[in-house]
């Protein structure tokens, strides 16, 4: 994180006490806050506040988002961890949770002939079709015989994350033990010699710039004994500590990728039933995986995943989610189904390999940006919740000892816990199994294979380097495909019109025109009109900041601007983008996507910072 | 005058952004995944306690209390992004807030609440809400609730209100025109349905939210049920108003350019 410095006088800032800080109210925060809140109204063993006295424990968590349900990830989950904090849980009391009843991992065919496919799985195509007889084949899809046990989630429950954190939310908000301030984002931690001594909220009444306005409203400092940092991938603060305090050994936050989904009302006469799992891999580019969930009354959640080793510096997850939605297999379900929501948001994949000190004085790390996605099984709610609850069960020990939140204590509190958790021993198993896709797509599944079936004990590939380095140049990319010298002149053309170079060169490629219905194929920006509900509210900063525009001038690829989930980033004058506050939906594509590294850190000149507003809508 | 008894009348509707669609229900017509939608406190009655609260601190020893009768477990959550805004107390009753309910049986249930405050003195109550509504309501409930309390001096479109010293105020009601008709009124009791007023919506101050949520959430909890219903009216058809939408992005377009489109477009019906 750099700092600004100025001139100007420091402002007056309010501030303010409590016991616990927590930042950003996901789902390890929920598990944090349920396991707490419920120990905390206990009446019988009462927690005194230190920093109230006289007063009950005071417990708040600040979120960026306008409301606590507005995360984005249609997810199948074992739901274990879930399951275990909320014993008597009842799926039908929580809006599109179902048990999973089907699944079924299909390879999808390219029927465009326009993705970029290797040899070898050309040749694995070709042989599919060949002997289709044989095969469970049909709309150019064939079904897998055979998921690997570690794939499944034959006994889990299909979310929205959306309708889970409101239903979570609730749960917690009613034992009136903590607070949860939506449309209040932290800016950054307050650190003291090392330690965490609490948290600054974002100032209000000022430019896109930052500097103040009329209504300047300097950010509060909220002093904690305790601060809780589960702000996810792309969060401010929890980047801010991996800047400040380093990360342990080699660990790194190297693999990314961004889920796109819409979420559909399917047509009354759909066959698919509530608590179908699709699970999707090969189209529209072998990189780019995707699924189909169908929660209760004919509504579905459908996405894909394009992640940081899909080389193509065009990569434009809203096109390749339209061309996804009509690949014959899918479309069959799908060719009368309407928007209802629309989102997108960034999944840490380093797995373990991107934990952070997990405590340290004063402060704890849970959830996804504490490394606790399993990237094997392709699960990272369940472990985020379970790494909260286990948070919450040290932090309860310690409060019923009297012992401060030293890192010492921590450790032993909860670090412990964490170490000898399920999540941990999974975890490890996975920590080398997406090595592979280093070395390609197949390499990337055979490597998934063997270290699922070995229990992590072989593997294949090698660690990912900084993502930045993980990108061809278009030329390379569309070698063979778009000869150079038109690439340089889509590039001149897109440039003089002031738009992305993903759909000009993707219509060369041979990708064919999406055919706008205004029901379920609509424009990026009607989806997030319709969709996302996407708004910002005013007196803020921009957070996304490109810190030195000269790098950007001199940037051949713009992979920002192409990736962004929200078209919020555009091609700009001499070649800086612009930002626009009002479109972004905070996923973050553009913060690991960015190439043009300033430090010897590797420190990209992107600058993502702590801001508001994004989607509005609680189904995703 | 030692301060005015200030109660605001205000409930939750759908987050203007959401896509809404009418379906028929059991208990009447309702919105599709009504349940999922996400809510914001009505934007009118938020004005209102907006106003309200900039009205209170003009006024040594004035209180803010929120009646709000709506879902416990939506309005909770609705809340969290309200309390952080102007301090005020809330009641709650656990209810119905959809739009279709009658409102005299919404006005009776909140009328009945206002009676009910600790230590209600109506030489000093000004009863406060939304002229209009976010929700399907028919905007009716403020003016019910007034009568049932017995108040007579209503006003209805006010943008602003000016306290003098010796208790009485100016009210600026909006009249056809766009103009404002200017009243004086001796002073409280009486009701106030705000229309824009000319207040920003504040900004969020953690400090105000914990101090709010301290009595905010044990009103949460021991909120009363107060059930309501149709009033035995029957909806023979329900449907949102149609709408249009033709985006288009311009940079840089003239003011008068755009105005003159709207027009047009406008023209187009």
């Amino acid at each position: 994180m750099e700092t600004v410095s100025s001139s100007a006088p420091a402002p007056e800032r309010q501030s303010m006490a409590v016991d616990i800080a927590c930042v950003g109210f996901g789902p390890a925060m929920a598990g944090f806050l349920a396991v707490l809140a419920r120990r905390l109204s206990a009446p019988e063993k009462p927690i005194d506040s230190a920093a109230a006295p006289g007063m009950p424990l005071q417990v708040v968590c600040y979120e960026r988002a306008d409301d606590i349900g507005f995360g984005v990830s249609g997810v199948v989950t074992r739901a274990r961890g879930i399951r275990a904090v909320f014993t008597d849980l009842d799926p039908a009391q929580i809006p599109m949770a179902t048990p999973v009843t089907e699944e079924k991992t299909v390879y999808l065919l390219d029927p465009v002939g326009a993705s970029r496919r290797s040899a070898a799985l050309r040749a694995g195509e070709a042989a599919m079709r060949a002997f289709r007889f044989a095969l469970r084949f049909e709309h150019d899809a064939v079904e897998l015989p055979y998921t690997p046990d570690f794939l499944h989630k034959s006994d889990g429950l299909i979310l929205s994350i959306g309708q889970f954190m409101q239903w979570a939310g609730s749960q917690v908000l009613g034992t009136g033990a903590v607070q949860l301030w939506p449309s209040t984002p932290v800016a950054e931690a307050l650190l003291e010699e090392g330690k965490v001594a609490g948290v600054r909220l974002l100032d209000q009444g000022v430019d896109r710039q930052g500097k103040p306005e009329g209504a300047y409203l300097p950010g509060m400092d909220v002093r904690a004994a305790l601060t809780v940092v589960g702000d996810g991938p792309v969060g401010a603060v929890g980047r801010q500590l991996d800047a400040t305090l380093g990360m342990p050994g080699h660990n790194a936050r190297r693999e990314w990728a961004v889920g796109m989904k819409f979420v559909v009302d399917l047509p009354e006469d759909t066959p698919l039933r509530p608590g179908t799992v699709l699970h999707t891999l090969g189209f529209p580019e072998p990189e780019i995986f995707g699924f189909l969930y169908v929660h209760p009354d004919r509504v579905a959640s459908v996405g894909i995943f394009v992640p940081s080793w899909f080389e193509s510096p065009a990569r434009t997850t809203y096109r390749y989610l339209q061309h996804y939605l009509q690949h014959p297999y899918l479309w069959r379900f799908l060719k009368d189904a309407k928007l209802r929501s629309w989102g997108a948001k960034s999944i840490l994949e380093s797995g373990r390999r991107g934990e952070p000190f997990l405590a340290g004085h004063g402060y704890a790390r849970i959830g996804e940006s504490s490394g606790s996605t399993n990237i094997l099984t392709n699960s990272g709610v369940d472990e985020a919740f379970t790494t909260g609850a286990l948070l919450a069960e040290g932090v309860i020990a310690l409060l019923e000892a009297g012992k401060p939140f030293t890192k010492e204590n921590l450790d032993e509190a909860y670090v412990a816990r964490r170490r000898a958790s399920w999540v941990e021993a999974e975890g490890r198993v996975a920590e080398k199994a997406r090595d592979g896709f280093q070395k390609g797509v197949v390499t990337g599944l055979v490597g998934m294979a063997l270290a699922g079936m070995t229990r992590g004990k072989l593997a294949v590939g090698e660690e990912p380097g900084h993502p930045a380095d993980q990108l061809e140049s278009l030329e390379t990319y569309y070698a063979g495909k778009i000869p150079a010298a038109e690439i340089a002149r889509i590039r001149r053309d897109c440039q003089a019109r002031g738009v992305p170079l993903h759909d000009a060169l993707m219509d060369r490629a041979g990708w064919p025109a999406v055919p706008y219905d205004g029901k379920l194929l609509v424009t990026h920006q009607d989806a997030l009109l319709m969709g996302g509900k996407v708004q910002a509210p005013a007196g803020y900063a921009d957070h996304v900041v490109f810190v030195k525009p000269a790098v950007c001038e001199d940037c051949g690829q713009r992979v920002c601007v192409e990736i962004c989930s929200a078209e919020a980033i555009r091609p700009g004058d001499r070649g800086v983008p612009t930002f626009d506050r009002e479109k972004c939906v905070h996923c973050g594509a553009c913060l690991w996507s960015c190439t043009q590294k300033i430090d010897e850190k590797g420190t990209t000149n992107l600058s993502f910072r702590a801001g508001t507003g994004g989607l509005h809508s609680a189904e995703n | 005058m030692s301060g005015l008894q200030i109660v605001v009348l205000g409930s939750i509707v759908p987050d203007p952004l959401q896509t809404l669609e009418p379906v028929a229900t059991p208990q009447g017509p309702g919105l599709k995944n009504e349940l999922m939608l996400p809510a914001v406190l009505d934007p009118w009655a938020a004005q209102a306690l907006y106003e309200s609260a900039a009205l209170a601190a003009k006024v040594p020893g004035s209180k803010v209390t929120l009646v709000s009768l709506a879902p416990k477990a939506k309005l909770q959550q609705v809340m969290m992004a309200v309390s952080q805004k102007v301090p005020f107390e809330l009641v709650a009753l656990d209810g119905p807030a959809g739009g279709f309910v009658d409102a005299h049986e919404t006005a009776a249930k909140l009328a009945a609440a206002v009676k009910a405050l600790p230590g209600l003195d109506r030489a000093r109550l000004l009863v406060c809400g939304g002229w209009e509504s976010g929700s399907r309501g028919s905007g009716t409930t403020l003016q019910m609730v007034g009568e049932l309390l017995e108040i007579r001096d209503q006003f209805q479109g006010v943008d602003q209100i000016a306290v003098k010293p010796d208790g009485s105020f100016d009210v600026l009601e909006r009249v056809e025109g766009g103009k404002h008709q200017v009243s004086i009124c001796k002073g409280p009791p009486a009701v106030l349905g705000w229309a824009t007023g000319n207040l920003p919506e504040p900004k969020n101050n953690p400090q105000v939210g914990m101090a709010n949520m301290r009595v905010v959430m044990p009103s949460l909890q021991k909120a009363a049920a107060a059930p309501v219903g149709l009033g035995g009216v029957e909806f023979v058809s329900v449907a949102v108003p149609k709408v249009q939408r033709q985006t288009r992005i311009v940079k840089d377009a003239p003011v008068d350019q755009i105005a003159r489109e709207i027009v047009e477009w406008i023209g187009q019906d």
